[in-house]
């Protein structure tokens, strides 16, 4: 994680949006980020998360992946066309990972998991902030998964754009490297890139995620459900 | 969790391709050996690329007529791994069995090539010196050999093995053999012979110098086969004794370390020993594999799943796990999930992190299973012998069912610990019958 003073100027202090709905999750989402970021407000449902989100226009708004009324991806749904900058980072405890799906594929910028730790957190936030993907160990799980079901064996025929429905070699490495619990800096150092390159790789890999048509995708998702 | 990681340890991985030579005394290479590692070592040493290296001995072989050959088995026999503090001759001098067989296996080698030779068959004579040396080279090295090395050698005698259809072993070889060369021979003999029969004189006389050398040795070659079943036997018997030990130290050594620890504390100290009493009851009387590992119907990501919890509620940490796939439980996977266990308990206990990345992929061909701690890491070269929880439990185990382990550790940066099974290794002949 870089230090705080070597950051781009502009994405300093992030204006960030808590949706959850567990009270003391929220609060304790604030004392972790501190000083860091700017909380500039928080909703335990979909309705008034949409209004105050459309209302208070933050950079980024935490997204609790399971909601009383209804999944994360609804909030996502309902902002992202009216307000394209407001980014999304999908948090939560433990989630089957269609949901998690959905919500990226909604258009969420990542996803980690509620035992992340507070500094990784704030180095999250300012990732989604500045338009960079996130992965946290199990969305790599989760995305390598979905991605090796589909043996390149029927892959021609049902997509309608092959380079978007395969990973390439180097990004299933990086997603590797991520789910064995390598930061970007320590993938960079172990595959001889930099950390830009990582960076790229992961915008690639979740650019694909939410852009695929694939079938197998889907059905993956569906076969995940019924176990 | 920022630590700058060092360069990751891997020996020889670089230094080969460099081009430098190494100084320090001649050693055998671990990483990029086909046989040995002599070829590997020698161009680590002088810095030459290892195939040059391979070319030249195998056309030294043919040159000197073989001697190549036994000089590459004695070095291999001589030169201590890289890492390691003794040569396998060292260990092979107090092999009584070992010396005894390769005594045996030379001079069946040698009435072979004499009966070769007899029949004019010159092509083996010149060869027959280098190849009973390098034959009772072998045979110690095998004996002596860790079980790593021995892996390799497994390996490479795969389509021998394979030509005898798999079982009846070693003797099933040394008997089709010598099978084929009498019976090429003495066709050879026959065909090239037929015109005059006064060449069936010398060949009864071959003959009975043959039958005088099986009545001589006979006995005593007799005797080395039975040897070696009572020895294999012992082999097996020692390997259960180990899998026996592995399985005690993870469970009841470490719920005696977890009631040390926590010695303040009664309830749970009384709720541990009730565990692990129950636990190895159902062991012991029961046939049931101690921890939950070893259940019916199993498969990997459970048993991935149970290790987090158990880890988590034993020792107060966070464990990261993520699995990529799926599938039944079969004893070598049964026992990369114990190696995995172990190696996160340790991280658990010594690290001093307070996550540990645990990573499961399935693959076709293998499983790999990944345990990362960013805790105080540790020199692996320094842990002590007697720590028998890295030595056994993790590399032991996995190279007793074809597996690999590697550890990566920088103190105070952390630890890694890749292990590999491949999926097939139930469907190739192991080591126990």
């Amino acid at each position: 994680m870089s230090t705080p003073g070597s950051r781009a100027p502009g994405a300093d202090r992030p204006r960030v949006f808590i949706v959850d709905d567990h009270g003391l999750f929220r609060s304790g989402v604030r004392s972790e980020l501190g000083d860091e970021v700017d909380v500039v407000g928080e909703a335990d449902d979909v309705e008034p998360a949409i209004a105050l989100i459309a209302e208070t226009q933050p950079d980024v708004v935490l997204l609790d992946v399971h909601l009383p009324g209804g999944g994360g991806q609804a909030v996502v749904t309902a902002i992202k066309d009216a307000h394209p900058q407001v980014r999304f980072l999908a948090l939560s405890a433990s989630d089957a990972p269609e949901d998690v799906i959905a919500v990226v594929r909604a258009g969420a910028r990542g996803y980690v998991t509620k035992t992340i730790s507070g500094a990784e957190l704030v180095d999250a936030v300012h990732r989604v902030a500045a338009g960079d993907a996130v992965f946290s160990p199990r969305l790599a799980g989760f995305v390598l998964d979905a991605f090796a079901a589909t043996a390149p064996a029927d892959g021609g025929r049902l997509s309608f754009d092959p380079e978007l429905d395969q990973l390439t070699s180097r990004e299933r490495e990086v997603l590797r490297l991520i789910a064995r619990g390598y930061t970007y800096k320590e993938i960079a150092r172990e595959l001889y890139i930099s950390t830009k390159t990582v960076e790229s790789h992961v915008s690639s890999v979740l650019r694909k995620l939410q852009l695929s048509t694939r079938h197998q995708l889907t059905r993956w998702a569906a076969e995940r459900r019924l176990t | 969790m920022r630590h700058d990681r060092g360069h990751p340890r891997r020996p020889g991985a670089l230094s080969w391709l460099r081009g430098p030579a190494s100084s320090g005394p001649l050693r055998r290479a671990p990483d990029d050996r086909l046989a040995g590692g002599v070829a590997a070592g020698l161009a680590a040493r002088t810095g030459f690329d290892v195939t040059v290296v391979r070319i030249a001995f195998v056309l030294a072989t043919l040159v000197t007529g073989g001697f190549a050959l036994a000089a590459y088995v004695l070095a291999w026999l001589l030169l201590p791994m890289e890492g390691a503090d003794s040569n396998i001759a060292s260990h092979a001098r107090s092999d009584r069995h070992g010396i005894t067989l390769a005594a045996g296996v030379a001079s069946l080698l040698a009435v072979v090539l004499l009966v070769a030779s007899t029949f004019g068959i010159g092509l083996l004579g010149w060869l027959s010196w280098p190849l009973i040396i390098s034959a009772a080279g072998l045979v110690l090295i095998w004996r002596n050999a860790t079980a790593d090395e021995r892996e390799t050698m497994r390996h490479l005698a795969e389509p021998l093995a394979g030509l005898t259809g798999g079982k009846g072993g070693r003797r099933t070889i040394v008997r089709m053999s010598v099978a084929g060369v009498l019976l090429i021979s003495g066709l050879v003999a026959l065909t090239s012979a037929h015109e005059s029969f006064a060449v069936l004189r010398p060949l009864g006389g071959v003959l009975l110098v043959i039958a005088a050398i099986v009545v001589v040795l006979g006995p005593w070659w007799l005797r080395i086969a039975r040897d070696l079943v009572v020895e294999r036997q012992a082999r097996i018997r020692a390997e259960e004794r180990a899998d026996m030990a592995a399985r005690l130290h993870d469970s009841v050594l470490q719920t005696l370390a977890l009631i040390q620890r926590r010695a303040s504390d009664p309830q749970q100290v009384i709720k541990l020993a009730r565990a692990q009493e129950r636990e190895l009851r159902g062991w012991l009387f029961d046939g049931q594999a101690p921890g939950p590992l070893g259940g019916e119907g199993m498969t990997l990501a459970a048993g991935v799943r149970l290790i987090q919890q158990e880890v988590e509620d034993q020792h107060g940490i966070t464990v990261e796990a993520v699995t990529v796939g799926d599938c039944d439980l079969d004893d070598d996977l049964a026992a990369l999930l114990a190696a995995a266990r172990e190696a996160t308990v340790n991280a658990g206990k010594w690290s001093g992190a307070d996550v540990v990345s645990l990573f499961a992929e399935v693959e076709p061909a293998e499983v790999s299973l990944f345990v990362r701690d960013r805790g105080r890491g540790f020199d692996p070269a320094a842990v002590p012998g007697d720590r028998r929880g890295l030595a056994e439990s993790i590399h032991g185990r996995m190279a007793r069912r074809g597996g690999s382990a590697t550890v990566r550790s920088v103190p105070g940066e952390g630890t890694e610990v890749s292990l590999t099974m491949p999926r097939t290794a139930g469907k190739r002949q192991p080591s126990r019958t």
